[in-house]
């Protein structure tokens, strides 16, 4: 089998994160990590070509670095393409995961990548390839590419996946049917009957992890402050000229209050299904309160009402993409000046 | 809250800010109070992350 292994500037042997600008470049043979790899993957394996790309130059060039990788695995002939692993280094695990999911969707080959379940790079790109947990500590480099040998070699002889337990990957968000020896009764009451005597127990449903967002510091002085008004509770101008859909929005709006005291009845509709929206028809400063910020404008109390809402629906939306709205509407406001954010949410 | 510390309690699920139950003056002053609440929460610091 013919490998090709992307690394960053660091396990590539170029230095530390003094080059980490360095731009993307490929040597024959393995390199560093790609030697152990080599191995494990057993004698019918062989790392033609390293990719070695700085991390600041792949985080700001990422389109660029991911066109460049696809076109050397092409030139390789690869069957196989391994990205890292990454542990904790997060612009190194957000290159690699882009690096691995373009070349699987665009050559079809096996590919795996490792990184520490903090990493970014593993919110973005879990659902789409194998991301084996490696931890943070990168003593455990062979451990962690004796599990990515294992998927890889399983991936190109289309054995069965097992769960991400068993194979030590970062679960993906696949639900699979399974049979049980006992009924959901059973189960359940051993559950509580173990949480009540303190042992463990597993459930069976898997919680949401939420990166924690640290706190930004307080506003100074708010007579000064430029203040905005975000809200998720679907408010659009008569008419929805964005076309915002009710459900699932992956676009958001702004719309301009600049003139206005008041959100007067019949000017707005609301685009979300999740809730019993006439109250909010009835009196839309019930959601964005247009009306008292004015008020608190006029009296000097806060320096500037921003001058338009942003709004979107977040109503069933996935966390990737309301993690992009919030983005892109943090960004809009942030280059307005915008001081502080009021967000309103049904 | 999922890290979001700066929360203030609304009146309910299908509106935060108001209360169609109460006279129009009524509401308005309990929206002012909220929004105050908001603004309050804005000028303190953050220092331990619940």
């Amino acid at each position: 089998m013919r490998v090709v292994h992307y690394l960053n500037q660091f396990f590539g042997g170029v230095g530390g994160e003094e080059f980490a600008s360095t731009g993307i470049s490929s040597q024959e043979g393995a390199i560093g990590p790609g030697r152990l790899l080599q191995k494990l993957l057993g004698e019918e394996s062989e790392v033609v070509t390293t990719v070695i790309c700085g991390d600041n130059y792949a985080a700001e060039n990422l389109d660029e670095i991911t066109e460049y990788v696809v076109n050397a695995v092409k030139a390789a002939k690869a069957d196989l393409f391994v990205a890292g692993p990454c542990f904790e280094a997060g612009r190194y695990g957000v290159a690699a995961g882009a690096v691995c999911a373009a070349v699987s969707a665009q050559l079809n080959i096996p590919v795996v990548t490792g990184m520490a379940e903090e990493n970014p790079g593993v919110d973005l790109f879990r659902q789409e390839i194998y991301i084996i947990d490696s931890g943070a500590n990168v003593g455990a480099m062979s451990e962690v590419l004796g599990s990515m040998a294992v998927i890889l070699n399983k991936l190109n002889n289309d054995e069965e996946m097992g769960s991400p337990e068993e194979e030590g990957y970062i679960p993906q968000g696949i639900v699979r049917d399974a049979i049980l020896e006992e009924n959901a009764a059973t189960r359940i009451l051993n559950m509580i009957i173990a949480k009540t005597k303190g042992e463990d127990y597993k459930s069976e449903l898997t919680q949401t992890a939420f990166e924690p967002v640290p706190a930004p510091p307080a506003v100074k002085d708010l007579t000064n402050a430029t203040i905005a008004v975000v809200t998720d509770g679907g408010l659009v101008p008569k008419g929805n000229p964005d076309n915002m859909p009710p459900i699932a929005a992956e676009i958001w709006g702004s719309y301009d209050i600049a003139s206005l005291d008041d959100l007067e009845e019949g000017d707005y509709e609301v685009q979300h299904r999740g809730y019993d929206n006439r109250h909010v028809l009835n009196d839309p400063d019930r959601l964005v309160p247009v009306d008292i910020l004015r008020e608190l404008e006029k009296a000097g109390k806060i320096g500037k009402v921003y001058k338009e809402f942003l709004s979107t629906s977040g109503l069933a939306n996935p966390i990737a993409n309301s993690r992009r709205l919030g983005q892109e509407m943090a960004k809009k406001l942030k280059d307005a000046g915008v001081d502080a954010v009021i967000l309103t949410s049904t | 809250m999922v890290g979001s510390n700066r929360v203030v309690q609304g009146k309910g699920i299908v509106y935060p800010l108001g209360d169609a139950e109460i006279s129009k003056e009524d509401e308005k002053e309990l929206r002012r109070s909220i929004v105050q609440d908001a603004l309050d929460a804005l000028t303190t610091e953050v220092e331990d992350q619940q």
